[in-house]
């Protein structure tokens, strides 16, 4: 089967203050079917940069280039920013962080849904709705009516992220590219959405790229990972296989980490190596 | 006595906004040198509790007593007195929110010195940075100039320069990377072993707060749900559902045989 995405030698550079150029992310390649991907490291390490240039959401001082960067065959960096403009959020979709800052917060939650339908595909005003209820309802909210009419403050953080996501999927993407999702929600809602992130994917067969710091969430919710450390990619394995993580950062990562019922005292450091970020 | 030994008691704690109970009749007690944990979900008034206790929300009724080896004692200070809030001192979850971005590191260290009246704060700034492993570079820096666990070692300084006996750690590495929370940890235990300070650690992180606390408590609605031990957690000797609820959610992502089958 052919890739739904193939990512080869990405690299992102943003401008320094002496003038030159830093590269923030430093030829990462990768390809992706309709899986579920996890992309794990600290902050700094590029992962957000490697799923906003995808998007082509680089901040305009950024450069992007790559060997190649396509999406179903459409070669991402050349093709024209109409079409560019189409695929967002159309067929690549993207969830974000936290809810309180990408909403819009003075819309109501239900006209935010529609406004991204009717972006990328002609439907009436009437069915529109029919179908802001419908995606609400399959993210698992239970009375859809009153929450279309709520603004983003009205909400808790879980129901705002599963707004989000019913935004997201409402178009009917191939890919879905979501960062941090889950990290501004506790613990048990995170699972919530999780489960519905999980459901979806699996139910539409689409691609899933999920960014996040957090190794162990990964771990136990993606098919493969990949650990990116100072902009490349250290390390690639299989989700079930952490433990036999070669790379010593993947190791280091995981060790540091309390565990219940373990008593560590001091816990274990990362002894940062030079040669990692070579 | 000395003051090297100092442990706080809160009785029937109760925070009212506006009509709406945030807390409801919380009670605890910490030991002087001990550790206590407080793990909830966001809202469930976790730290409101630890604002309640250093002065930041309105008590509506309940008691806050500095505990001295013997028990309370009329020589310890009263809360809402200079020298109470001397001897309990507070970090803050966010160190990008609690720091003053136009002020140097410097000016952050001497400000808390100069409200208490201290001399040689020269001398116990460099003491401080040194302390939380910064060294003096750092002393005439801006926060945007520092990562995000240097500025939380900053936090920490900044509390620590009072030579306070409580510490208040209100989420202190829920914004760090992994890496840098081992670092932070550490750093904390090593402070307490060294200056036998007490702590109320305030967590969503049951292996955190357990890695610090020998006990804790667990808060739902404003709320005790359930007081225990760290080793009553470990080996899953938990009586409540809420508490068992957290402790699964910690383990990770677990697939369903429902999604499992809708994936089929």
């Amino acid at each position: 089967m052919k890739p739904l995405l193939v990512v080869e030698d990405l690299r992102i550079a943003f401008p320094n203050r002496d003038g030159g150029m830093t590269e923030a992310v430093r030829g990462v390649s990768f390809t992706l079917g309709r899986e579920r991907l996890g992309i794990v490291g600290e902050s700094g390490s590029g992962k957000s940069q490697t799923g906003r240039a995808i998007l082509g959401l680089t901040a305009p001082e950024g450069r992007v280039s790559a060997k190649r960067l396509e999406f179903n065959g459409v070669d991402l960096l050349r093709c024209p920013p109409r079409e560019r403009r189409e695929l967002r959020g159309g067929r690549i979709a993207m969830v974000l962080q936290d809810p309180k800052f990408s909403l819009n917060p003075v819309m109501t939650i239900g006209d935010q849904i529609v406004e991204t339908l009717r972006a990328h595909r002609r439907v009436s005003a009437r069915a529109a709705r029919g179908r802001a209820l419908a995606a609400l309802e399959s993210v698992r909210i239970d009375d859809p009516g009153r929450v279309y009419d709520l603004y983003p403050h009205e909400v808790s953080g879980g129901m705002g992220q599963r707004a989000m996501i019913a935004m997201m999927l409402i178009a009917d993407p191939d890919l879905l590219i979501a960062d941090e999702p889950t990290s501004a929600l506790d613990v048990t809602v995170q699972l919530q959405v999780l489960a519905i992130l999980d459901t979806l994917v699996s139910e539409r067969g689409m691609g899933l790229i999920f960014v996040s710091h957090d190794l162990r969430l990964v771990s136990s919710f993606c098919d493969r990972i990949l650990v990116m450390y100072a902009g490349r990619v250290v390390e690639e394995v299989e989700a079930g296989g952490l433990t036999n993580a070669k790379h010593p950062y993947t190791r280091g990562l995981l060790d540091c980490l309390p565990r219940l019922g373990e008593a560590r005292h001091p816990l274990p450091t990362l002894d940062r190596q030079p040669e990692w970020a070579r | 006595m000395s003051l090297s030994s100092v442990g706080i008691e809160v009785r029937d704690l109760r925070v009212v906004y506006d009509g709406f109970v945030a807390i409801t009749d919380i009670s605890f007690r910490v030991n002087p040198g001990e550790s206590f944990g407080i793990v909830g979900e966001s809202g469930s008034g976790k730290s409101t509790v630890l604002r309640a206790m250093c002065g930041l929300a309105p008590r509506a009724a309940g008691n806050v007593q500095l505990v001295g080896a013997g028990g309370p004692s009329p020589a310890l200070p009263v809360p809402g007195s200079k020298s109470f809030r001397r001897l309990m001192q507070m970090v803050f979850q966010d160190p990008y929110g609690s720091l003053h971005p136009r002020q140097t590191i410097d000016r952050i260290l001497a400000e808390p010195l100069a409200i208490h009246g201290i001399e040689n704060a020269e001398m116990r700034i460099e003491r401080a940075l040194d302390e939380v492993g910064l060294g003096t570079g750092f002393r005439f820096r801006y926060p945007h100039q520092l990562s995000g666990g240097q500025r939380q070692r900053i936090a920490i300084a900044r509390a620590l320069i009072l030579e306070p006996q409580i510490l208040l750690l209100d989420e202190p590495t829920s914004s760090l990377d992994a890496s840098v929370q081992a670092e932070v940890l550490n750093l904390l235990e090593e402070l307490r072993g060294r200056r036998g300070l007490t702590f109320i650690m305030v967590s969503h992180d049951l292996a955190v707060v357990t890695h610090l606390c020998a006990q804790l408590m667990v808060m739902q609605r404003g709320r005790t749900v359930e007081a225990l031990s760290a080793a009553d957690l470990a080996a899953r000797r938990v009586a409540d559902d809420y508490t068992r609820n957290l402790m699964e959610a910690s383990t990770g992502f677990r697939r369903t045989p429902a999604s499992l089958g809708s994936a089929s």
